[in-house]
């Protein structure tokens, strides 16, 4: 049988480990071949360890033993030059781009007097400008192929209601949410549906990265203002596999969501509703 | 100093007490009369008390007191005949009708499994079908005014779920709908419609007999508690804080407001 997505190739920053390896994958089982980048330095600010070289070509290594092909490289959403570049190689290998999962993001959680202006910057250029970079980069290769696509961003359950303790990244994935919308009506008339995915609790190394330790921000923050820690509730408990989140881009990328555009879809456990 | 509302005549549900009271007072403080009904009977399956006749002429006596003109009957809204007789009425003594305050409102609580076919028809009736009546019922008189204010109370439990009031979440949710559909259409009447969303407010519905009936839900499903939780440090405002929006929302310095959300709930829409 047929994949979900069979022939048709899908762009995904972030790719190196967390929602976006298990996004690579999900497509990758389902008849897409890959565009993969991620970055290898530590990014700045961010508290938690960033993705390694290694990362990418363990996602390179899980791709490939489904018997699809991936063109993966480093690059650094914030760099558009660079993101055009990777698109050239793998659109000129691959042969096509159908689909793009802009994933890619950080989240430096803190009490609003704990955010810098270097925090709120570099969650700023990754988290929103860096997805403007990515479809920018994207839509001339989706636009040349004539068949239309899917671009799915990921925004968050904080980017439909505000979290605590998570200015800048509340800041950065409302914008996202509003983007996903600019994007939808533009380019409706060229067939490319644009929508937001928004999660909740996923567990990733980010994740793992900004609750698992204990003197987080989320744990100062909780400490100065108990009030706000029922806002962490989520209906269904506990952390979900990125793969959960893989089920909804895989949906909004396939042609079972052909007239799904402009939509918010929030895969978040009642997050957003609490 | 003329009164933000001076002049004009506005028409309040559930004034006999509580929020409809004081939404009652505050305009006629600042110039209007008072067109004002209440069920002043006995609403079965509620942990409060009703509202009685006393209530509702004591509002009468107080309106007066601040030597404004004041219509005052007892009608149910769900009762189309009733309510249309008092707005006509209404209408004839005081000259018109600029403002309606659709603040009437019943309030059960009860776990989903708990709730009733009689508890889901009552509150679905008075807090949905009530406020239609209300607004399809005024709308003739604003319109041959030149236009107005309507206010249609939800909640903060309109714009968001909150545990054990089930059919009062469907009913809120309703007038927020509600509110966007006759927007649009008496806009090129220029009648603005809008609805407040208030949280807890210190009225006889909240009496302590209504906040016990959470004390062993929420016991049952601990996690639903904070949901409750205000961002101010404040449990319950006061009717008056709630009659301030009313007020901005019926005068003129809100003449281009419409479609819009009030939220007067201390955060509790954001918690």
């Amino acid at each position: 049988m047929a994949g979900r997505v069979e022939g048709k190739v899908a762009f995904i920053t972030g790719a190196a480990r967390g929602q976006g390896r298990a996004h690579a994958l999900r497509l990758a089982e389902e008849g897409a071949d890959i565009i993969a980048i991620d970055i290898e330095e530590q990014v700045e600010e961010v508290p938690y360890p960033t993705a390694k070289a290694e990362d990418l070509q363990e996602t390179v290594r899980q791709v490939e033993a489904l018997d699809r092909r991936i063109v993966a490289e480093t690059a650094d959403v914030r760099d558009l030059g660079t993101l055009k570049s990777v698109l050239e190689k793998g659109v000129a290998e691959l042969g096509r781009l159908d689909i793009v999962a802009a994933n890619a993001g950080v989240d430096i959680v803190g009490p609003w007097h704990s955010m810098t202006p270097e925090i709120v910057r570099t969650t700023i250029d990754i988290n929103l400008i860096g997805v403007w970079n990515t479809v920018m980069a994207s839509l001339p290769h989706i636009l040349d192929g004539g068949r239309g696509g899917s671009i799915i961003l990921t925004s968050s359950a904080n980017g439909l209601k505000a979290g605590p303790f998570n200015m800048a990244y509340n800041m950065s994935k409302y914008g996202v949410t509003g983007m996903a919308k600019s994007f939808a009506m533009e380019l409706a008339k060229d067939n490319i549906r644009v929508n937001s995915v928004h999660p909740g609790g996923v567990d990733t190394p980010m994740v793992e990265g900004i609750m698992g330790v204990p003197d987080s921000g989320f744990a100062k923050g909780s400490e100065e203002n108990p009030n706000l820690t029922g806002m962490f509730t989520q209906w269904i408990p506990g952390m979900m596999p990125p793969r959960e989140i893989s089920n909804a881009i895989l949906f909004l990328a396939s042609d079972e969501s052909t007239w799904i555009t402009g939509h918010a879809l929030a895969v978040d456990g009642g997050l957003s509703q609490y | 100093m003329a009164g933000r509302v001076e002049g004009k005549v506005a028409f309040i549900t559930g004034a006999a007490r509580g929020q409809g009271r004081s939404h009652a007072l505050r305009l006629a403080e600042e110039g209007a009369d008072i067109i004002a009904v209440d069920l002043c009977d006995d609403i079965p399956n509620v942990a409060y008390s009703s509202a009685t006749e006393e209530d509702l002429a004591e509002t009468v006596r107080q309106v007066e007191a601040l030597d404004r003109r004041i219509i005052a009957r007892k009608a149910d809204v769900r009762d189309r005949d009733a309510m249309k007789a008092v707005i006509d009425e209404g209408v004839a003594e005081l000259g018109k009708l600029d403002i309606v305050v659709a603040n009437a409102g019943i309030c059960v609580i009860a776990g989903w499994d708990e709730t009733s076919v009689e508890v889901w028809d009552q509150t679905i009736s008075t807090n949905l079908t009530g406020v239609w009546n209300t607004v399809q019922l005024t709308a003739p008189h604003l319109i041959a005014a030149g236009g107005g204010s309507m206010i249609l109370t939800s909640s903060a439990a309109g714009l968001k779920g909150l545990p054990f009031l089930t059919a009062y979440v469907a009913a809120k949710h309703g007038v927020v709908g509600l509110m966007r559909a006759f927007a649009t259409e008496l806009a090129e009447h220029s009648i603005r419609v809008n609805t407040l969303h208030p949280t807890g407010v210190n009225t006889p519905m909240a009496d302590p007999r209504t906040m016990e009936k959470f004390g062993p839900l929420l016991e049952a499903h601990p996690k639903l508690g904070p949901m409750m939780t205000n961002l101010l440090p404040v449990e319950s405002t006061e009717p008056r804080d709630q009659s301030n929006a009313v007020l901005f929302l019926a005068s003129d310095e809100a003449r281009y407001v419409t479609s819009m959300e009030f939220t007067v709930d201390a955060g509790n829409t954001q918690y």
